[in-house]
């Protein structure tokens, strides 16, 4: 197990240098002076020659990456043009709001998406499983940034049940940070919540139909224990599967869930970076999001051990 | 609509088996129509909307009307005509993204899965590539370059690519050991032969399921890139652009956002409805799964 660990923490490797090596060349092949690029329309030769130097762009090119790939590996992201600050410290700042979101929107929506999926493929074919899949193509079909505007107007603006947006920080209260942030884990779980469920009940309806499910009906096991214990527990491996792949979805919706409602997050400072063409935190955040994505589904392939006893590595 | 007009001009029988299509497929009808009528909305812009980028401040933040049929936003501009040309630049982004990398990863697969000592190489690439969120990914290449149409094609292209190439090389894998590619290579054809004859016809099927989901993905990221000042030049009328310049107007003016917002929403539903009735009738073994 240990020996299947480490060496699937050194598999990361090539996958994250191939990350790296592309974000490096987007840069730098870039039509024009990348330089002249980040310096922006109103830019002097001046402040160009000052971006080219801080960022090593008079150097060859293969010397620009291996410099660049030693600083990453020190976890140096290197420096944000317009903040001046280093990207990694940019990133530290405003981690909390986006982790939140993450963490209370994988929470509720996995909880809400394994529900609506059992109960679907319990009840397949009827009303309710008709309109669990309905839902499902429409959670997969609303961009994220409409469902946002939707439940402003109508829960914040017009019922005034929730702020319309903002971010309040965990230490000054449970409430007024949950109250912050149940309308953007809405907008930005919707989708997740679609692929999560869909999912769910195919696996459960594969499941349902094995021999064993039968013998446990017959035997006469409760239909909720039967349900969660038998048929649940034989599906986890793809549900798992599907809910780390699911990450992808949310890095792309919590950008966008942020500039939605405001919230200063990592997406927030990526955003704000577009217009600055403040290139090292595009490129910083590309990094720590991709090497989290594989990262993530890393875990999830070593949970298969967990919950099929079958699988051993 | 279109489609039922065509079908009763066309020999009687037609309509029938139209008829029985339907009742077998009905999320491929419904969602096939429902494209079809905004491609030909799209189409006949000028005909059926005024200007787009006529700013009126006199008319600015007027609600729906016989004169204005989806109000009008902050600088006076109708959302409606808006609107309307705002599925020009879904439909040819979505389309064009989906055309682009299904070319692109089909002939990558191909080689990938046939050519066995390119595989190992090739799939570490578009493993690299699929670690990188999409929207993020198309960010970085936005920023780098002046924003236009074509950059935007290409950035959305790039994350799909990955995607296809899984997929196609997955099936050459399968394909690659059936007795009859066994029978061509001991027959004597060349490599491109087998590839062309053989190998490829297994590849459409699942291709053209994977083309739709990837036209609905294209779209929605189109939009959201607009949206984030990452996408099409903002004067352009996309649906992205307006709900970005729209955002502040929300509690005054919320037919700006909704409209185009509900306008896009259909769109992909459309794509998306397809898709799930193309594998549901392509790919029996997928929509077992799903």
């Amino acid at each position: 197990m240990i020996a299947y660990i480490v060496r699937r923490l050194l598999s990361m490797l090539p996958v994250m240098a191939v990350v790296a090596l592309f974000v490096f060349l987007l840069l730098h092949l870039a039509p024009g002076d990348p330089a002249a690029i980040i310096a922006g329309d109103n830019a002097t030769p001046a402040n160009i020659d000052a971006i080219r130097k801080a960022l090593g762009l008079d150097e060859p090119l293969w010397k620009q990456f291996l410099v660049w790939v030693a600083s990453l590996l020190r976890g140096d992201l290197g420096r944000s043009i317009f903040w001046g600050d280093p990207v990694t410290t940019l990133i530290a700042q405003r981690a909390q709001p986006t982790a939140s979101l993450a963490l209370t929107t994988i929470l509720v929506a996995v909880i809400i998406a394994i529900a609506l999926g059992v109960t679907a493929a319990a009840r397949a074919g009827t009303l309710l499983d008709r309109s669990v899949m309905a839902f499902a193509v429409m959670g997969f079909s609303v961009p994220v940034f409409v469902v946002g505007y939707v439940l402003i107007f109508v829960f914040a603006i017009q019922l005034r049940w929730l702020p319309v947006q903002g971010y309040t920080p965990l230490a000054e209260g449970v409430l007024p940070w949950l109250r912050n942030l149940t309308l953007p884990s809405i907008a930005l779980g919707m989708a997740y919540v679609a692929l999560i469920a869909r999912i769910t009940r195919a696996t459960m309806l594969d499941v349902l139909a094995e021999d064993y499910m039968r013998t446990a009906r017959a035997k006469g096991v409760a239909p909720r224990p039967m349900l969660l214990k038998h048929a649940l527990k034989n599906a986890a491996v793809p549900i798992v599967t599907v809910i780390g792949i699911g990450i992808a979805l949310l890095i792309g919706g919590v950008v966008i869930t942020e500039t939605v409602f405001n919230i200063p997050g990592i997406g927030r400072l990526v955003v704000d970076a577009i217009a600055r063409r403040d290139y090292p935190i595009i490129q910083g955040v590309i990094i720590m999001f991709s090497g989290l994505y594989v990262l993530v589904n890393l875990l999830v392939d070593l949970s298969y051990t967990l919950l099929d006893p079958r699988i051993r590595y | 609509m279109t489609m039922v007009a065509t079908a009763r001009q066309a020999k009687p029988g037609a309509v029938a088996r139209f008829t029985v299509f339907a009742r077998r497929n009905p999320t491929i009808v419904l969602g096939a129509a429902l494209l079809a009528a905004m491609a030909v909305i799209a189409f006949v812009a000028p005909w059926i909307a005024g200007d787009a980028q006529l700013m009126a401040p006199i008319n600015r933040l007027r609600p729906p009307s016989a004169e204005f049929w989806f109000g009008t936003d902050h600088l006076g501009r109708d959302v409606y005509a808006r609107s309307v040309y705002g599925a020009r630049i879904s439909l040819i982004v979505g389309l064009s993204v989906a055309f682009v990398s299904v070319a692109v990863g089909l002939a990558i697969g191909l080689a990938a899965g046939y050519y066995r000592r390119l595989d190992g190489f090739v799939m570490r690439i578009m493993d690299g590539l699929m670690a990188i969120p999409a929207i993020l990914l198309a960010i970085a290449l936005v920023s780098l370059n002046k924003a236009s149409i074509g950059i935007v094609i290409v950035a959305i292209t790039i994350p799909e690519v990955p995607r296809v190439v899984r997929l196609v090389r997955s099936v050459v894998l399968t394909t690659r050991e059936q007795p009859f590619i066994e029978a061509a290579v001991g027959g004597g054809s060349r490599d491109l032969k087998i590839i062309a004859r053989h190998i490829l016809p297994s590849t459409i099927a699942p291709l053209i399921v994977q083309a739709t989901y990837i036209t609905a993905s294209a779209i929605l990221i189109e939009a959201a890139l607009s949206f984030l000042g990452a996408g099409v030049p903002p004067e352009i009328p996309t649906w992205g652009n307006m709900i970005a310049a729209s955002r502040l107007y929300l509690a005054g003016a919320p037919w700006s956002i909704f409209f185009p917002g509900a306008a896009l929403a259909l769109v992909v539903l459309a794509v998306n409805l397809m898709g799930d009735g193309l594998r549901d009738r392509l790919d029996p073994r997928l929509a077992r799964r799903m």
